[in-house]
């Protein structure tokens, strides 16, 4: 543990951007926790005196067309946002290893059926799919879940049944077998502990990618309902205005948003630097 | 010459495991619906008797298997269904509106290679240096921006400050008429009947929607070409031919970059599956009349079977792409299958 924390110490002090975008991360979190708390007006309040007001002290992200306050909007927004893509990710990620583990582990046709399985995925354009699925099975924001779970299944099963053949016959593996674990708990307790890091890594590049697509979705109009917060649907709504010039009302989300993803992809570069054993000196 | 046929004999059986993959997930997708798929696929204004014709049609009162079979015989004669929306069958609407996605999906690819090639060339050539730093800038904001807030950013400043940038509104000026149609290309068609003003009027609608896509697919061709350029810099082949004393222009343009063009290549085709699914986005910022808008008006109108035909379409496109790119590198690259 003191190894990690001084190697930890290290990549932030070699890639200082690395520790911006852990900063970053806080910032995100503590928004998603405490984000109704925070924002100064109530993010659905319409006030029909006040529609479309550029920027001021008062409001500091302006006001939308219907009098709302964009920067309590899109503060509160962060926990949805937030919400769908740690959901997502999660499922896929349980999803994910489970297959991969299997194919990896006992190779055969469960690596057959699965790696077809992950490659039929594959073949489709993924964001597309993503839309056919939540046609499919109904517009919601849950299915919106679902659907870019299923869209990244793909990726962690892959991460995960290359790790697991790397190890599925190392020392401890052949040790736990010889004492007479199972094979189900061998995956548990041996295998599953050892691939984590290379897992979290992929977890955390493909966080953006899932905000981004989710987003991307009720952007469209797909889930998210208004007068729900969401930067997608916000930046939806901002668009009609851009034209004539009212540019604070898509700005402001598109940038959390991307700020957001952002945050995640160097996350994910940084994490990699930690437990890449190539770079650990 | 026949061991290269052969090859590609065997990549053309290997794109239809996949193709079987794509017909199977999209015949799931229409029998996922919850409830009854018929009254789905007749929309809401149906009565009874409509219900069961559309039952009769897709084959819902027989067994899954012969559903199946329906269903690809159907799709084996070009039939995916009716659009509720438009009334038309969906293959006509795809096809009718499929020229302007592809001429918006060309150019935004076309743009990204001009621009990501070099860049990437560059930086690896340049290790450390301006460009290089410029070039993993890019990589880093190209995946981190969302292509509909690139595409409504281009807009406030070439539309609405500078007013460079016609109004983005679909693909031609109210003013103009569409060019005759010969290949659905409107700069294409324009040039065809020798309409200069009308070629430079769809020009300039295409621009900013084209250059939203380019700089979403500009990121990971740059880092693909700098990585693959660096890859065949560090090779033996190179050394060897700097040693024999040959010109810079010759080591970097024959040995290497010849070189690292092939895995970019391969990038070409998972960025081009990008590129279908932010396509979508785009045209929905940009009013563009393509197949993505009409998906997105169908999904927003529960038009089942127009969403799952693009759906389709799209992998089956996606998946000709692949096959013709991995077609172009077997014939071009000699190492490919010699190992096999």
């Amino acid at each position: 543990m003191a190894r990690f924390l001084r190697h930890f110490r290290h990549v932030m002090a070699e890639n200082p951007v690395t520790a911006v975008a852990f900063a970053l991360l806080g910032l995100i979190v503590f928004l998603a926790l405490f984000g109704p708390w925070i924002a100064p007006y109530d993010p659905l309040a319409t006030e029909a005196t006040k529609t479309l007001r550029p920027p001021t002290w008062a409001h500091p992200f302006g006001t939308d067309h219907l009098g709302r306050d964009v920067f309590s909007r899109v503060i509160v927004a962060t926990r949805l946002d937030l919400g769908i893509a740690i959901s997502a990710v999660a499922l896929s990620f349980a999803a994910g290893s489970a297959l991969g583990c299997s194919a990896g582990f006992w190779g055969g046709w469960t690596d057959r059926i699965i790696g077809r399985l992950s490659d039929t995925i594959m073949a489709f354009p993924l964001f597309v799919l993503a839309m056919g699925i939540v046609s499919a099975l109904g517009n919601s924001i849950e299915n919106i879940v679902y659907a870019t779970a299923i869209i990244n299944l793909p990726f962690y099963a892959r991460v995960a049944r290359a790790e697991t053949s790397v190890r599925r016959n190392a020392g401890y593996v052949a040790a736990a077998r010889l004492c007479g674990a199972s094979d189900t708990r061998i995956l548990s307790t041996q295998v599953f502990p050892n691939i984590l890091p290379p897992m979290m890594v992929q977890v955390s590049l493909n966080m953006g990618w899932a905000i981004l697509n989710a987003a991307g979705l009720s952007f469209i109009g797909l889930g998210v309902r208004p007068p729900d917060a969401e930067w997608g649907i916000m930046v939806a709504e901002g668009a009609t205005y851009i034209v004539s010039g009212e540019w604070w009302l898509a700005l402001f989300p598109g940038a959390a948003l991307m700020l957001a993803v952002f945050c995640f992809n160097l996350l994910g570069d940084g994490l990699r630097d930690l437990v890449d054993p190539l770079r650990r000196t | 010459m026949r061991t290269k046929i052969l090859q590609v004999g065997r990549r053309l059986l290997q794109a239809l495991p996949s193709v079987f993959g794509i017909i199977v997930i999209s015949f799931v997708l229409t029998r996922a619906l919850p409830g009854d798929p018929a009254v789905y696929f007749a929309g809401a204004m149906a009565d009874k008797v409509s219900i069961e014709q559309v039952r009769k049609s897709l084959g819902l009162d027989r067994g899954w298997v012969e559903q199946f079979g329906i269903y690809v015989d159907n799709l084996a004669h070009g039939n995916m269904g009716m659009s509720l929306s438009t009334g038309r069958p969906v293959s006509e609407e795809l096809l009718s509106r499929l020229p302007a996605s592809i001429e918006l999906t060309l150019l935004g690819l076309g743009l990204a290679v001009l621009v990501a090639v070099p860049l990437g060339v560059l930086a690896a050539t340049r290790p450390g240096s301006w460009i290089d730093h410029l070039c993993r800038l890019l990589v880093t904001a190209g995946v981190s921006l969302p292509t509909f807030f690139t595409g409504l950013f281009l807009i406030y400043v070439f539309y609405f400050l500078l007013g460079w940038a016609p109004s983005p509104l679909g693909r031609l000026d109210i003013l103009y008429l569409s060019p005759p149609q010969v290949t659905g290309f409107y700069t294409i068609d324009s040039l065809l009947a020798g309409d200069l003003e009308t070629f430079a009027a769809s020009l300039a609608q295409l621009v900013l929607p084209a250059a939203t896509l380019g700089l979403f697919a500009l990121a990971p061709i740059a880092r693909m070409t700098r990585a693959a350029m660096l890859g065949a810099l560090a090779s033996d082949y190179v050394r060897t031919a700097k040693a024999n004393g040959l010109s810079r222009a010759t080591v970097l343009g024959t040995y290497a970059f010849r070189n690292a063009a092939l895995p970019v290549l391969t990038t070409l085709g998972m960025v081009f599956s990008f590129l279908l699914g932010a396509n979508v986005l785009v045209e929905k910022v940009f009013s563009w009349p393509g197949i993505g808008s009409f998906a997105i008006e169908a999904l927003v109108a529960s038009d089942y079977a127009a969403v799952q035909g693009f759906v389709l379409s799209m992998a089956l496109l996606f998946v000709a792409v692949n096959l013709a790119i991995d077609l172009v590198l077997t014939l071009v690259d000699p190492r490919v299958g010699l190992d096999d």
